[in-house]
């Protein structure tokens, strides 16, 4: 069996096994920052594998990535809801279905939709994404009642505040990759040692 | 652009908009409490018929009160908060009744702490708003797995506050002449309270 997918699926269970998953439950926070990402992250790395097996007729239909990321913004939009994240705490099944669908219809189409995306699309999606984390944040703050049953007025204000962290990192982030630039992820490459040390007879032929 | 594009980018959509229509009732509600009052609001819900017993230690049962409307709270007698701000709107709902010489509200207030709110704490409870039974009676099922379906039929979470007390839904329930749970109020003024209640069947 492939590593990386045991790997995957080893992670998904510990996951869903306790304590794991009521720890990460119990708190808004950790449930809306912690767990949801960390599953939407094993369906990215699903992709990596998938993306070999892809049938064709998908990779050609997911022009410029459109449909998978349409899919990506209605399944993380969904478990966004403070009444779908009371019925994953309240059944079982309903959590369930969110530990299926967050990998397999947010995590997947976005790893396969995004190398599609032109990089006018992306940042695109990442120029709407980071205000309305913020956004979502500071509605939690300003919310004068519980959004959620199952978590306590406090818990519903640190998973505000902790939103609100995230958008200033990925704001800070997203700023200085697009108006500063990152470094070139090949530097290392751009004069391979090997060549340069070719070795006499060599040199030239 | 490639054969088969716009028929997933439409499959995807509807399919996405049916999933988030249907978690937000037709886009009206993101709370479980929100989708619960207008559930109950579309269809009024049958109550468990469970025994109770009053700050007198008198029992009765939710059956007794037909043919009567109520109004119902939930609390813990320890609440230093919500519990208290509906028992004075409870009080001020009988006043304003008892000066209109009307006492076809009844009033039923119960608590979800039964291991501390005992005969003795409920009685404390109710001297502090002028509770009087059989007006306004201050409960507790008389059986913990009536309490159970209680809080599930009425829809009432109830979960630790971290410090030893609880967090419940602030909300007061008007339970109709023919013992089904008609709507779910949020806290409002008393005037409009009492009206609500005269006004369901």
């Amino acid at each position: 069996m492939n590593l990386r997918l045991f790997l995957i699926a080893a992670s998904w269970l510990a996951l869903w096994a306790d304590p794991l998953r009521g720890l990460l439950e119990s708190d808004m926070a950790a449930h809306m920052t912690l767990q949801v990402p960390l599953l939407i992250a094993l369906g990215l790395a699903l992709a990596t594998t998938i993306r070999l097996y892809e049938p064709r007729f998908f990779a050609e239909a997911d022009w410029l990535g459109i449909p998978g990321i349409v899919l990506v913004i209605f399944a993380t939009s969904f478990w966004m809801l403070p009444r779908a994240l009371d019925s994953a705490i309240a059944d079982p099944w309903i959590d369930a279905a969110k530990f299926i669908s967050l990998p397999l219809l947010a995590g997947l189409p976005l790893g396969l939709s995004w190398s599609r995306m032109p990089a006018l699309g992306r940042a695109f999606i990442w120029a709407n994404f980071i205000p309305k984390v913020g956004a979502i944040g500071a509605l939690y703050l300003a919310a004068p009642t519980r959004l959620c049953a199952y978590y306590r007025f406090d818990q519903q204000a640190s998973a505000g505040w902790t939103l609100i962290g995230i958008a200033v990192l990925l704001g800070t982030l997203w700023f200085v990759i697009a108006f500063i630039g990152r470094p070139p992820r090949n530097a290392h490459k751009a004069a391979p040692p090997h060549i340069m040390a070719l070795p006499p007879p060599y040199a030239g032929s | 652009m490639p054969r088969g594009f716009l028929p997933l980018v439409a499959i995807v959509a509807a399919a996405g908009t049916a999933a988030l229509a249907r978690e937000t009732d037709g886009f009206r509600v993101i709370t479980t409490a929100g989708a619960r009052q207008l559930a109950i609001e579309r269809t009024p819900a049958p109550l468990p018929d469970v025994q109770l017993v009053d700050q007198d230690g008198h029992a009765f049962r939710l059956s007794d009160y037909l043919g009567k409307r109520i109004l119902v709270d939930f609390f813990y007698s320890r609440c230093p908060t919500i519990c208290t701000a509906r028992g004075e709107d409870f009080q001020r709902v009988r006043e304003l009744m008892d000066d209109g010489g009307d006492a076809s509200i009844g009033l039923l207030s119960i608590s979800f702490d039964p291991g501390n709110d005992d005969r003795e704490a409920r009685k404390l409870y109710g001297d502090r708003f002028s509770a009087k039974t059989p007006r306004w009676r201050i409960a507790v099922p008389t059986d913990s797995g009536d309490l159970a379906a209680l809080l599930k039929s009425f829809g009432v979470v109830v979960i630790p506050d971290g410090l030893g007390g609880f967090i419940h839904n602030d909300a007061v329930y008007l339970v109709d002449a023919y013992g089904r749970l008609a709507r779910i109020l949020d806290p409002q003024d008393p005037k409009q309270l009492l009206a609500e209640a005269k006004g369901a069947p």
